[in-house]
C-alpha cells in the first residue's frame, strides 16, 4: 500500500485550485506514473493527493486560428504519438514521446507530469526545449506563461508555485512551422530506459539550403535540459558542410555541463553529445530536403 | 481513509469501499484475481498489466480508486465457458509459456492489441509488447504468439509479407 493519507479527487478547475489554496500541503497527481514510484521508493514519506485526473479543462490536444497548437498537460505520451495534429506539424515531439518507458506507461504518463517532474532525462524535454513551449500556468489569483527554458530550475526544482497548476503547453506556429527535426535518445535498452543522453535538433533551411534557424537542445548534459545557444548562433546562416556540422558539435558540447554518472562517465556523455548531435542535424537536413521535394511535387531530391 | 467505487471487473459490475492508499494489483489481488501478478511494483515487468477500458495498463502504478467507473478486465475473463480464447490459444499452441509469471499481463496487452482491429508489423508488436519482460527469455514464442494472435480467421492482419 501507498502511504497516502488522505485523496482527494477535483470534479473541475476551480474546485481543484480551490482545494490547492485551502490544504496547501496537497500534491497533484496525474497519471502517477512518477510519483507512485517515488512514493514506493519512500522517497517522499507521505503523501496527501489531489488528483486532476477528471479535469476536462486540462485535456485534449488544440489547433487555435493564430496556429498555435496547445497541449492540455493532461495529454498522455500515446496521444502525442497518435494524434494527427502531432504527426502532421511537430512529429519530432511525436518520436520524442516514443521513445519514453513502454507502451503501458505511455499510455497513462502525461506531458505536463513529466514536465513538472524536473527531471533533465525527461524524454519530452529537449523537443519542449528546442520548440520554445511556453508553460501556461494556473492559479486561483490568475494565470502565466513562462518559457520553459526558465521553468527547469534544478534536478526535480521547477519553477512551480503554490497553489499553481500546469495548465496547458502552448507551442507558437513560429517554432514549428518549417521545420524539420529530430530526436536521439541514446539508452541502453530500446523501451524502458531513462535516457543516457538525448538530443532535439530543430532546422529551417532556406530555398538555398541555408540555415535560417537551428535550435539544438539536450537532456541529461546537465542538471536541467539545455539549449545550445552558441552552437545556434554560429549555425544561422551558414549551410550545413562536413566543416560547419564539425563546428556546431564542438559548440555544442562546450554549451554542455555533463557530469560522471552511473550511467555514463562526463567523458563518455561528450562523446555522445558529439556524435548525436551530428547524427540529429544530418537527419534534419535529409528530412527537410524530403519534405521539399515532396512540396515541389515528388520532384528529383538534391 | 475509504471511497466507495463502483466498477466492471470482467464483465460483472462490482462495487465496494476501498482503502484510498491501495493499488488496482493490490485489489484485484485481494479479490482473488490471482491472474495479475505482482513482479516489480514500479511499472517496470509488466506483470501486472490489466485492461482499463480496453487500454493495458501497469495495474501496481494505478491506484485502486481510479478504477471508479472503469471496465476493468483481467486475464481471468478471457475464457468463455472453458474455452481459451484465441490468444490464449495461441500462446499455447507456440509454446509461449516458460515460467508462465508473465504470460497474464502479455495475454492481455495482446489482446488489446487484437481487439484495436488494426495491423501491427512485426517490428510494431516488438514495441507493443516492450513493456514486459520475460525472465525466462522466451521471446520468440511469445512474438509467434501475439502474431499468430493477430492472424485470426485466416485473414492475415499483419503487414509482413505473406
Amino acid at each position: 500500500m501507498y502511504n497516502i493519507q488522505s485523496y482527494y479527487e477535483a470534479e473541475t478547475l476551480a474546485e481543484a485550485l480551490e482545494l490547492l489554496v485551502q490544504k496547501p500541503s496537497l500534491k497533484v497527481i496525474a497519471g502517477g506514473t512518477d510519483l507512485l514510484v517515488q512514493l514506493h521508493h519512500g522517497r517522499i514519506p507521505q503523501v496527501d493527493l489531489l488528483s486532476i485526473r477528471k479535469l476536462r479543462e486540462l485535456a485534449g490536444i488544440q489547433l487555435l486560428t493564430a496556429g498555435e497548437i496547445v497541449l492540455g498537460s493532461l495529454v498522455t505520451f500515446s496521444d502525442l504519438v497518435n494524434h494527427q495534429l502531432i504527426k502532421q506539424h511537430i512529429p519530432v515531439l511525436a518520436e520524442a514521446a516514443l521513445a519514453m518507458g513502454g507502451p503501458q506507461i505511455r499510455h497513462i504518463a502525461t506531458l505536463g507530469g513529466n514536465i513538472c517532474n524536473g527531471a533533465t532525462s525527461a524524454d519530452s524535454a529537449p523537443a519542449l526545449f528546442a520548440l520554445n513551449a511556453q508553460l501556461k500556468l494556473t492559479s486561483r489569483s490568475g494565470e502565466r506563461l513562462v518559457p520553459i527554458r526558465e521553468f527547469y530550475l534544478g534536478p526535480g526544482k521547477v519553477d512551480i508555485r503554490a497553489g499553481e497548476i500546469l495548465a496547458a503547453i502552448v507551442l507558437n506556429p513560429e517554432d514549428y512551422r518549417g521545420f524539420s527535426g529530430e530526436y536521439i535518445k541514446f539508452a541502453m535498452r530500446q523501451a524502458m530506459d531513462i535516457a543516457t543522453l538525448g538530443v532535439a535538433v530543430l532546422c529551417r533551411f532556406t530555398a538555398g539550403q541555408v540555415l535560417e534557424d537551428l535550435r539544438i537542445a539536450l537532456g541529461v548534459a546537465g542538471p536541467t535540459p539545455l539549449r545550445c545557444s552558441a552552437a545556434e548562433d554560429f549555425a544561422r546562416g551558414k549551410v550545413l558542410s562536413a566543416e560547419n556540422i564539425a563546428a556546431i558539435c564542438e559548440l555544442t558540447v562546450e554549451a554542455s555541463r555533463a557530469r560522471t554518472s552511473w550511467r555514463a562517465s562526463k567523458e563518455y556523455r561528450e562523446h555522445l553529445i558529439k556524435e548525436l548531435t551530428q547524427r540529429a542535424l544530418t537527419s534534419a537536413r535529409a528530412k527537410a530536403v524530403k519534405q521539399v521535394s515532396l512540396d515541389a511535387g515528388g520532384g528529383e531530391i538534391v | 481513509m475509504f471511497k466507495r467505487i463502483t466498477f466492471t471487473l470482467n464483465h460483472q459490475v462490482v462495487s465496494l469501499e476501498v482503502d484510498i492508499r491501495k493499488s488496482l494489483l493490490e485489489l484485484l489481488r485481494d479479490l482473488g484475481y490471482t491472474g495479475v501478478k505482482k513482479g516489480c511494483g514500479v511499472g517496470e515487468c509488466g506483470a501486472c498489466t490489466v485492461l482499463v477500458d480496453n487500454t493495458p495498463l501497469d495495474s501496481c502504478i494505478y491506484l485502486a480508486v481510479w478504477a471508479d467507473g472503469k471496465n476493468i478486465r483481467t486475464v481471468e475473463g478471457l475464457a468463455a465457458d472453458g474455452v481459451l480464447s484465441p490468444v490464449q490459444q495461441a500462446f499455447v499452441e507456440e509454446g509461449a509459456v516458460q515460467c508462465g509469471f508473465c504470460t497474464p499481463g502479455l495475454v492481455m496487452t495482446t489482446t488489446a492489441l487484437v481487439e484495436s482491429g488494426r495491423a501491427y508489423s512485426r517490428e510494431e508488436i516488438k514495441r507493443e509488447l516492450s513493456g514486459h519482460l520475460c525472465r525466462c527469455t522466451g521471446y520468440q514464442n511469445i512474438l509467434k504468439a501475439a502474431e499468430k494472435s493477430l492472424t485470426h480467421s485466416g485473414e492475415h492482419k499483419c503487414r509482413c509479407d505473406k
